[in-house]
């Protein structure tokens, strides 16, 4: 198991030290005595039975005994997780939203990423949303995980104790790219994590239409890099031919700025051919008419890069 | 082998029966030792589908990255398991088989009490498995786990309004037996068998049938109104239409959790009568026993709450979930405490029945024990949705029920069929069978403990050992499977006539002919002495 990364880990690992001492007793002692037996009392060398009464003394005592081993471990139990429902008030906030099927964390300055950047030493506070289905945040290291679920208003807190870089998984199955749905933490000084929320990054900057194809899960379905995931990549679109059924009829169009809003809008109007309709969602109540702008932008500019 | 069979005896209830012969004499038959030989057939051919199905999802996780399929096929893949396994093969399992067999026998009836509406149960679950079969044709099979988690289950293009109707179709079918079984047991008893002298098979099928008829009524309805939701587009689960989907999470789970019961219960019943008859010993703490068996059909209905810690419910509900579910433990281990103690001093007969009971209470432990884990909160919110939740989960379901299950067709095989199966194969069989169960669930609880989250189609590699290692072993089990159904079908055509208690059994299914004749007893059954008293 991992050494204390975050708060938490130390206090559930102790737990389940406990449990599983416990445990190992029980079986390896109950698994020993039933062989014992097996091998004792086998009918080659004990042909007769020896008939016993009932014993309310020893089955009193194998009642109470695991009963009170028990409340102790839902004792310990509670007691490591009641702190995880009580984020501290000066934590720092961040709005995860998981969609299909990706991550991005918003903070409190507006700054968007698809990777969790955080101080160490210092109580931060995710604040979960999903637009779509139920999604788990999971971070083995720092033992904690909450479902994501839309809807409500589910949170959870945590100080990561030491610098360095760390698993998001998702842990609620979420569909087609479910295990594919992960992100990064990474863990800095504080002076290094002032820097980067200040800084907008150069390259988000200037591919401001990338970012917000990245921090709305577009990339989770369709590739920069040509291969076809469960959308067409976005590798060469814009001004490319593309074979696409319309109400059932198969045509070509060009890939222009029309043409790339109209996906985002309504996506099940024109779906490339190879490619399953109703995958995605019609965008348009979510992305912003100026972010759509600087998405076609972003693809006019690719289209004229140096191959 | 020389290859000379010789004939069952006259007068078992294989003998033709009504007016037909063949195959239509089985499926007009109202018997309910040939219905528990139907619900046998068929959970044989839907277990063998879910195991093939589970192997190629293991050949896929062999190594991490795409193999054989797409991620979809791999999806839909552990939903139809899933499906198959929990409603088709587990939750009927031990009841509908064994239940029907030998309920009535064991307590001196000569049928259930309804045997029409025991044939129209078969009926109902054979409907219920031609509708799940058929979700997978037509469109895209289910891909929604056979959880149907809202709002996934809701918005999903693929056909799992047609899953959800055979999941439903089956819930009719265990309540229909459910209830045939309680009115059997107030009802049908032979004269001088007074409750607390029943044996405790019949206890245990007792006790689940009420789980039953008051549990599943609730699946039912959500179920309904998952169809109603995804039809109609009625609000109930799906936040977009206004619903709650962790109000589906309560409804599904307050079904779904008591029938880890329904599973696990008649398994515990056939193991108590395998233990005391094997070590030829009275059982011991027998009131504890059925007392336990009642206890955790009671509280087992308030336990639900455990598989939602990380769902984002109310902190004190959590609380008193996790109380609750450590309450449960106790009866559980009271009976494992019982069945060692029943081993004390004993006459052990070491055979196929008796290897697979012990490993099963090996098993069991491990089950239960790692079950602590799951029911603390602050370990739970590590492992919740890892594979150290599906090795659990394996271990309880298949190392426990589905171990007793192999335990209970080797121990009443002899007086199902009239034959014996061959004991060397049977052994074999059993050691594979058992190598390879530890070689694919163990390697599952490192893999959760260290982060492994389930129903991953695709894997970080640094837990390509654990699923490397956990393949390897679902081949093993796999051909030990293979191996075991072979020695029971080959035992079922040719194997050699087996006595009427071949092992000096007490029950009173032992006092009959092996096969049973039609109506069980010819004479009325009069009980005087108490299920296991050997001398």
């Amino acid at each position: 198991m991992f050494e204390g990364a975050s708060n938490f880990a130390k206090g559930v690992d102790s737990v389940f030290l406990f449990i599983f001492a416990v445990s190992f007793f029980f079986l390896i002692g109950i698994s020993a005595i039933m062989v014992w037996f097996v091998i004792r009392y086998n009918r080659k060398k004990h042909p007769k039975a020896v008939q016993m009464k009932d014993n309310m003394k020893l089955e009193i005592t194998w009642t109470v005994i695991p009963f009170i081993l028990v409340m102790l471990m839902f004792y310990y139990g509670y007691v490591a997780f009641e702190p995880m429902r009580n984020a501290p008030k000066d934590a720092i906030e961040v709005k995860v939203t998981g969609q299909m099927w990706s991550w991005s964390f918003e903070y409190d300055n507006g700054k968007i990423s698809n990777e969790l950047v955080l101080p160490a030493k210092k109580a931060v506070k995710l604040n979960l949303y999903s637009p779509d289905v139920i999604h788990g945040l999971y971070i083995p290291a720092f033992r904690i995980k909450q479902d994501v679920v839309p809807g409500k208003n589910n949170f959870m807190w945590f100080i990561p104790n030491y610098n360095g870089t760390y698993e998001i998984l998702c842990s609620a199955y979420c569909g087609l790219r479910h295990s594919f749905m992960e992100a990064k933490i990474r863990v800095v000084s504080d002076e290094e994590y002032q820097k980067w929320l200040a800084e907008k990054s150069p390259e988000m900057l200037e591919n401001a239409g990338l970012a917000v194809m990245q921090n709305n899960a577009c990339t989770g379905c369709h590739s920069l890099d040509g291969s076809p995931l469960v959308g067409p990549s976005f590798k060469g679109l814009f001004g490319s031919k593309r074979i696409v059924i319309e109400n059932g009829e198969e045509k070509t169009v060009v890939a222009d700025s029309t043409y790339i809003k109209t996906s985002i809008m309504e996506p099940d109007k024109q779906v490339v051919k190879g490619f399953k309709p109703g995958m995605m969602r019609a965008y348009s109540t979510v992305i912003k008419d100026d972010d759509i702008k600087s998405i076609i932008l972003y693809f006019e500019k690719q289209s004229k890069q140096p191959k | 082998m020389t290859s000379k069979t010789t004939a069952l005896p006259p007068g078992s209830f294989f003998d033709q029966q009504g007016k037909y012969k063949g195959i239509l004499g089985w499926l007009t038959s109202t018997d309910h030792k040939r219905i528990g030989i139907m619900y046998l057939m068929c959970i044989l051919v839907f277990f063998l589908v879910g195991v093939t199905l589970g192997g190629i999802m293991k050949l896929e996780l062999l190594r991490p990255g795409a193999q054989y399929m797409d991620a979809q096929t791999y999806n839909g893949m552990f939903t139809v398991h899933g499906i198959i396994m929990i409603f088709m093969v587990v939750i009927p399992g031990l009841s509908a088989v064994f239940g029907n067999f030998f309920l009535p026998i064991m307590i001196g009836a000569k049928d259930v009490a309804f045997p029409r509406l025991n044939l129209f149960s078969w009926y109902l679950f054979l409907l219920g498995s031609t509708i799940a079969v058929l979700s997978q044709f037509g469109g895209n099979g289910p891909d929604t786990g056979w959880t149907f988690y809202a709002p996934y289950a809701i918005n999903s293009k693929t056909n799992v309004s047609t899953a959800v109707l055979a999941a439903f179709v089956l819930g009719f079918s265990s309540i229909l037996t459910g209830l045939n079984f309680i009115v059997t047991v107030h009802r049908m008893r032979a004269k001088g068998m007074t409750w607390f002298k029943m044996p405790l098979f019949p206890w245990s099928l007792y006790a689940t049938a009420w789980i039953q008829v008051l549990a599943t009524p609730i699946v039912g309805i959500t179920l309904l109104m998952v169809i109603a939701e995804r039809t109609l587009r009625i609000g109930f689960f799906d936040p977009s239409l206004g619903g709650d989907p962790i109000l589906y999470q309560h409804l599904f789970w307050i079904y779904s959790h008591p029938a880890v019961y329904i599973m696990i219960l008649p398994a515990m019943g056939a193991v108590t009568e395998i233990i005391p008859t094997f070590c030829q010993r009275k059982v011991f703490g027998y009131q504890a026993i059925v007392l336990s068996s009642l206890a955790i059909a009671g509280v087992g209905y308030l336990v639900w709450g455990h598989h939602m810690f990380t769902s984002g419910m109310s902190d004190f509900s959590r609380m008193a979930f996790s109380f609750l579910t450590f309450i449960v433990a106790i009866p559980s281990a009271i009976k494992v405490f019982n069945w060692i103690a029943t081993m004390y001093k004993g006459s052990i007969l070491i055979k196929t029945p008796f290897l697979y009971t012990i490993s099963f209470i090996f098993q069991f432990m491990i089950g239960g024990l790692t079950g602590l884990t799951l029911g603390a909160l602050a370990t739970d919110i590590h492992v919740h949705d890892t594979y150290y939740v599906v090795a659990h989960f394996h271990y309880i379901v298949f190392g426990g029920m589905g171990f007793a299950f192999f335990a209970a067709i080797h121990y009443w095989f002899p007086k199902m069929f009239g034959r014996m199966y061959d004991e060397k194969l049977g052994t074999v069989a059993w050691a594979i069978v058992f190598s390879g169960f530890t070689l694919l669930y163990f390697p599952m609880f490192i893999l959760g403990l260290r982060g492994m989250p389930r129903r991953y189609f695709d894997y970080l590699p640094e837990y390509s050992s654990g699923h490397f290692i956990s393949s390897i072993g679902a081949f093993v089990l796999i051909i030990g499977i293979i191996l075991m159904v072979y020695n029971l079908v080959k035992a079922a055509r040719t194997g050699e006539l087996a006595p009427a208690n071949p092992w000096n059994g007490r029950t009173l299914e032992w006092k009959v002919a092996s096969p049973p004749p039609l109506e069980n007893f010819d004479h009325d059954v009069e009980v005087t002495e108490h299920p296991y008293d050997y001398e």
